[in-house]
């Protein structure tokens, strides 16, 4: 016997309806019960159709980062595995919290994020899982000083796995601006009224608080005069075109020289230099330096995740993407060699200790996030 | 059941699925925001329950945002007098063409096969420094070194018009095509000058299209913010823009909640306020 469709069921009801068989209160009582339990059942359908997992969820940064994924881990892991990898973009960690915060569990999987303060804000909140790390061997090909920041919150377990590194250094058009000139100024070159209106910022409030730092000669992550600070961030804003909010504004306002001056990230200025434009690129002394991973969120098909994870930190597809990103891989070179390319990357560290970078703290910038934030939107807009 | 309570009936039941629609797509939604406005964000990130006035009295007090949202209304209103004064006589042109309407209609269409956010970056494009309009000029020798256009109030007033402009001509040309055009003809024939007519006879008539584009653009207008992000500069937020920051920014969707009602209010007030002074029957009164 054919199996009936909920279409025809309807289009039965309504026959007998229009035949006057069914009264308008039993029909529409019938109606009613149907909606009710579509209603019902569909959240439970949802967590059962879970159990068997055919896609995964991933959110990055979108642009050079997000081809790479594509084209070197998630269509050689649907190939191998059949599981559908979703991708979607943010243009920050703050924008994507914000969306899984207002999401179901299980709605959104893995996130490519920023920093480990992004890592200790989205634990705080609960949204973390606990990976079980036997089902990712290649983790231990991992720098081991990129993992140990992220087991000291989650009390030893990880919800991620470190996947890249980078810096936010100086870039500068070098028709206009010498290396020299970059080096002698250092990050006060960013407040040189000769460049006004040629000069841009990243939006993101700790970059500007951590620049404000170097600008008045403070440590990034314990600045004292926090009022120095803030000058320097409204110093820097009256000099300012623009305040851009993601790597493809960064890299379109260098390439048409909108602009001769920014702090920018290290991979997507390599980017903009392979593709021809003179673009300079320096890390100030106390550079902002950062580390990326990828973290799973609460209510995702962990062992499909793992799996994930595990074949992004095989060495041929981690130094294949890295090598399109343009960001270090988190692969110790001490342990894997990285090939050709990855060695000439901005930031690269050949020696894995990572030494010469400095991180963000995370309970210091977690501890001003509040209050910072706020203030930089009223600091943005002239005020 | 009587005839007349069937009839009675008949309108709610007819309604009853858009009542249901805007019920639980747009009231509850709005009652969850209200209730949301109450709460407060923790250092955090996560939401205190409860009912605390705090987002409430920096929404209403603080000269941040009241600065803001008056910015706001100023852009809105300039963006929609530039529609009204460039959108009318494209409404009456097509309105009055021959033939041809209804492809000048689906030409005034086309933008709208082109998402807006597309629509706003292609401005980076023409007015940029290695833009097509400074290369233009470069090229002519108009100019020495190219001209900084974007980023600024005008850019993104630009940016708006551009968004509403199509709103404006179709609202005006609705009007202006419902105009009986023999009721020029006969003020032509008892005296009245061509220009005469328009302005004692189509003028008048057409006023409530350009009224509902005026409101529209208006409100859309107010309330956008990616125009402002993409082709402005740093002090040209809107208040949107507030809104937008507020709660994805610095996750505050408490403050966020309060903004957006802020918003909500006042162009509710303004529409109502509009509806009540500036009436169609009053304003043609006025003419007449």
């Amino acid at each position: 016997m054919k199996k009936m469709d909920n279409t025809t069921r309807y289009e039965r009801l309504r026959e007998r309806y229009m035949n006057g068989d069914l009264d308008r209160r039993g029909f529409l009582g019938l109606i009613g019960a149907a909606g009710l339990a579509y209603g019902v059942q569909t959240p439970f359908a949802r967590y059962a159709s879970a159990q068997n997992v055919s896609q995964v969820r991933f959110d990055g940064w979108g642009g050079v980062v997000s081809e790479a994924f594509r084209k070197y881990a998630f269509d050689p892991y649907t190939k191998k595995t059949g599981i559908e990898v979703v991708d979607g973009t943010f243009g920050g960690g703050d924008q994507y919290l914000s969306r899984v915060k207002a999401s179901q569990p299980g709605e959104y999987n893995i996130a490519h994020l920023s920093g480990v303060f992004d890592y200790a804000r989205y634990t705080g909140l609960g949204l973390n899982s606990e990976l079980n790390e036997d089902n990712i061997p290649n983790l231990q090909y991992v720098i081991p000083k990129l993992i140990e920041p992220y087991r000291k919150i989650s009390g030893g377990a990880l919800s991620c796995v470190p996947y890249d590194y980078g810096t936010t250094g100086l870039a500068y058009n070098r028709k206009y601006i010498s290396d020299d000139e970059v080096k002698e100024k250092g990050a006060n070159i960013l407040l040189d009224a000769a460049y006004k209106d040629k000069i841009a910022g990243w939006s993101d409030w700790r970059t500007r608080m951590w620049y404000a730092a170097l600008q008045t000669g403070q440590d990034p992550n314990n600045a004292t005069d926090v009022e120095a600070c803030w000058d320097a961030v409204r110093q820097h804003r009256d000099l300012l075109l623009k305040y851009w909010t993601s790597g493809a504004e960064l890299m379109s306002l260098l390439a048409n020289e909108e602009i001769y001056v920014t702090e920018g990230w290290s991979g997507r200025i390599y980017a903009l230099q392979e593709q021809g434009h003179d673009i300079g690129y320096m890390d100030p002394p106390n550079g902002f330096g950062w580390q990326e991973c990828l973290f799973v969120l609460k209510g995702s098909p962990m062992e499909a995740c793992e799996e994930l994870l595990n074949f992004m930190l095989a060495p041929e597809t981690s130094i294949a993407v890295a090598e399109g990103q343009n960001y270090p891989p988190a692969l110790d070179p001490q342990k894997v060699d990285l090939g050709d390319k990855i060695p000439t990357l901005p930031a690269f560290d050949p020696t894995g200790k990572l030494n010469g970078l400095t991180f963000a703290d995370p309970d210091y910038w977690n501890g001003h996030e509040q209050e910072w934030s706020q203030t930089m939107g009223r600091v943005q807009k002239g005020y | 059941m009587s005839v007349e309570a069937r009839e009675a009936r008949q309108p709610w039941i007819l309604l009853s699925p858009a009542l249901t629609a805007v019920g639980l797509l747009l009231f509850v939604p709005l009652g969850f925001i209200l209730v949301y406005s109450f709460w407060l964000r923790t250092a955090t990130g996560a939401d205190q329950v409860g009912f605390y006035l705090d987002n409430w009295r920096a929404a209403l007090s603080d000269p941040f945002y009241r600065d803001i949202l008056l910015n706001t209304l100023k852009i809105a209103a300039i963006t929609t007098a530039i529609c009204a004064l460039m959108g009318y006589p494209a409404a009456y042109f097509i309105a009055r063409s021959r033939g041809n309407k209804a492809v000048l209609l689906l030409l005034l269409m086309l933008p709208f096969w082109i998402s807006y956010i597309i629509r706003t970056m292609s401005w980076i494009n023409i007015l940029g420094v290695s833009g097509a309009l400074n290369s233009a000029m470069l090229w002519l020798g108009i100019i020495d070194t190219p001209i900084q256009m974007l980023y600024n109030e005008p850019s993104v007033i630009l940016g708006l018009v551009h968004f509403l402009l199509p709103f404006m001509i179709l609202n005006v040309f609705v009007s202006l095509d419902g105009i009986d055009t023999n009721l020029e003809a006969a003020a032509n024939s008892l005296g009245a000058t061509r220009w005469q007519a328009f302005l004692q006879v189509t003028l008048p008539l057409s006023l409530p299209g350009l009224a509902a584009g005026g409101l529209l653009c208006f409100v859309l207008g107010a309330g956008t913010y990616i125009t402002p992000m993409v082709l402005g500069g740093p002090s040209d937020a809107m208040f949107a823009n507030l809104v937008f920051e507020a709660i994805i920014t610095q996750l505050n969707w408490p403050l966020g909640s309060a903004l957006s009602l802020m918003l909500l209010a006042v162009l509710g007030a303004l529409v109502l306020l509009y509806n009540r002074y500036l009436g169609m029957a009053q304003l043609m009164k006025g003419l007449g």
